[in-house]
């Protein structure tokens, strides 16, 4: 019934106006605090800075692929970690954003929200990434209008309603799984096949009025006041229909959070930051790990571990 | 009723209400009337084993309709509704409506301690910022108890409150006030509404409301 946050006081006193660190790590989700736990037992002078502990942790409802952990909440994952870093004493700069990022010669210059500028010799970007958008006619009309993006959140505005979940991965199966208790009826429309794991898509097996559309596209989100349903194409038959429905929760991943250092480093053509195999990017220096990057699998544990590579990779730099 | 809080549970808040300054004072508005009022058993258990794990906490239990003066003092309206009271019995505007139970006890207990006169951590020309807004502000905060993103809208609502008499925070729980969900159009949490005007969707930046607030 109650689900704490690991609200415990982090040492901040190190972030002053002016002041140089060893790396600074903007990004608190999985990346960006294994990074600095990394750091800080190297002896670094380190310091996070981020919107919000955790990151996209606080959209998944559970987890069950992390080793270590059989079946986990997603924002108790987010605790744990957070736990983690407390311990070894990690400052942690909580609920700003990053304006602007420069390189000064060779260091770099972050400068916050709140009105400080911090220097540091070497930067860890990991900011993640923001939900994509289907990028349809209506999406943005509807938005909070019946289109929502966070299931966790929004699903119990959708008591006894008929739901569509947009997506085929394992977010778009969660998603269906968070909406039971809740929704009279899920729909399921995803452009080509399914991409969750087989453990999803089995328990998907036993949810009774569950429909699923593969192969459909969707066209436009159509509403009055609201949203009322979806326009989509069948892709096999080639035809297009309608589907009546009170809410849209879209699960189709995420675009990069890249925007910062876009003027600094390479970047692919859908926008994620193109590291090497030690995490650093085109930019000296600089390194950026977990769902910003453009290594393909948007995992926590694959995140988590870019977040230990940077860190050992910013050392060495460092230490040089 | 059956405790709410396991000692595991009990334990955790205990050792965070350690860190409370001055006492502070929950006043619950409930009704005669249970069949009408979700929850309001619930939250009156809520505050009762909240305020048994710290000395000084304490709560009271008022009627809306009997006790009809104090709420309109309070801007009371709706049952199960709360207020915190800061060391000297004034009231700031920090209120809940509806039981901070799921993801909200998080802004519960960060309300506890930051009407206790904990350092709530900004810097000084936010602060600054804050005690400048000479206007009256209500700021409405819609939830829902499963939303992560939520307490962080609804604990900075609640701040801006303490440190400001002319601003009102207040926590609305979408479920279970469904009428008001429906008038402000929540389909989506958090929702951020500010004086009736403003919406913002989503947990914001400190910045993002002053800057809202400034504009007024």
């Amino acid at each position: 019934m109650f689900s704490f946050d690991v609200t415990q006081k982090t040492k901040n006193d190190v972030f002053v106006h002016g002041a140089v660190f060893d790396a600074l790590v903007v990004g608190g989700g999985p990346a960006g605090l294994n990074a600095a736990l990394y750091l800080v037992r190297k002896g670094k002078k380190v310091g996070v800075i981020t919107k919000e502990i955790g990151g996209q942790l606080h959209n998944t409802s559970e987890v069950d692929n992390y080793l270590g952990f059989t079946h986990i909440l997603g924002k108790d994952l987010s605790d744990t970690f957070l736990t983690h870093a407390n311990h070894l004493e990690i400052p942690i700069l909580n609920e700003v954003s990053v304006q602007n990022i420069q390189k000064v010669n060779k260091d770099y210059e972050v400068h916050i929200s709140n009105g400080m500028i911090l220097h540091s010799k070497t930067l860890l970007y990991a900011t993640g990434g923001s939900p994509r958008k289907l990028d349809v006619k209506g999406e943005m009309i509807y938005a909070n209008k019946g289109v929502s993006y966070c299931t966790t959140c929004d699903a119990p505005f959708f008591k006894g309603k008929h739901v569509i979940v947009a997506g085929g991965g394992n977010s778009a199966a969660e998603a269906v799984i968070d909406l039971v208790p809740w929704a009279s009826k899920i729909t399921v429309v995803h452009r080509s096949q399914w991409r969750a794991d087989d453990v999803l898509l089995k328990k998907l097996t036993s949810i009774e009025n569950l429909t699923i559309h593969l192969e459909t596209q969707i066209l436009e989100v159509l509403g009055q006041d609201t949203m009322t349903g979806l326009k989509v194409l069948d892709k096999k038959t080639n035809e297009t229909f309608d589907i009546e429905a009170e809410g849209l929760f879209i699960e189709i991943g995420t675009i990069p959070n890249a925007s910062l250092i876009r003027h600094l480093v390479q970047t692919t053509s859908s926008g994620e930051v193109i590291v090497n195999d030690t995490q650093e990017t085109s930019c000296e220096g600089l390194y950026a790990a977990g769902d910003v990057t453009n290594q393909p699998f948007k995992q926590i544990i694959i995140a988590t571990a870019e977040g230990a590579k940077a860190a050992l990779a910013m050392n060495q730099y460092l230490n040089q | 009723m059956a405790n709410l809080l396991n000692d595991q549970v009990k334990d955790q808040i205990k050792s965070h209400l350690t860190q409370m300054v001055n006492p502070v004072t929950m006043v619950l508005f409930t009704q005669s009337n249970e069949a009408a009022c979700t929850y309001c058993s619930e939250t009156a258990s809520l505050l009762q084993e909240v305020s048994g794990l710290n000395d000084k906490l304490s709560y009271e239990v008022k009627d809306l309709e009997k006790d009809n003066d104090l709420a309109t003092q309070y801007g009371v309206t709706l049952t199960p509704s709360f207020v915190m009271l800061d060391g000297e019995g004034n009231y700031t505007g920090v209120k809940f409506n509806g039981i901070p139970a799921g993801h909200e006890i998080n802004s519960f207990l960060s309300g506890i301690l930051g009407m206790s006169g904990a350092d709530p951590g900004f810097d000084t020309q936010t602060l600054d910022r804050i005690k400048k807004i000479n206007k009256p502000v209500n700021i409405k905060v819609f939830v829902t108890l499963s939303c992560p993103h939520c307490p962080g809208a609804v604990s900075k609502a609640h701040q801006l409150a303490m440190l400001n008499e002319h601003v009102q925070g207040e926590m609305i729980e979408a479920n279970t006030f469904q009428e008001l969900s429906t008038k402000y159009n929540v389909s989506g949490v958090p929702k951020i509404v500010i004086n009736d005007s403003i919406e913002l969707l989503g947990d914001q930046p400190m910045e993002e409301f002053l800057m809202r607030i400034e504009s007024l």
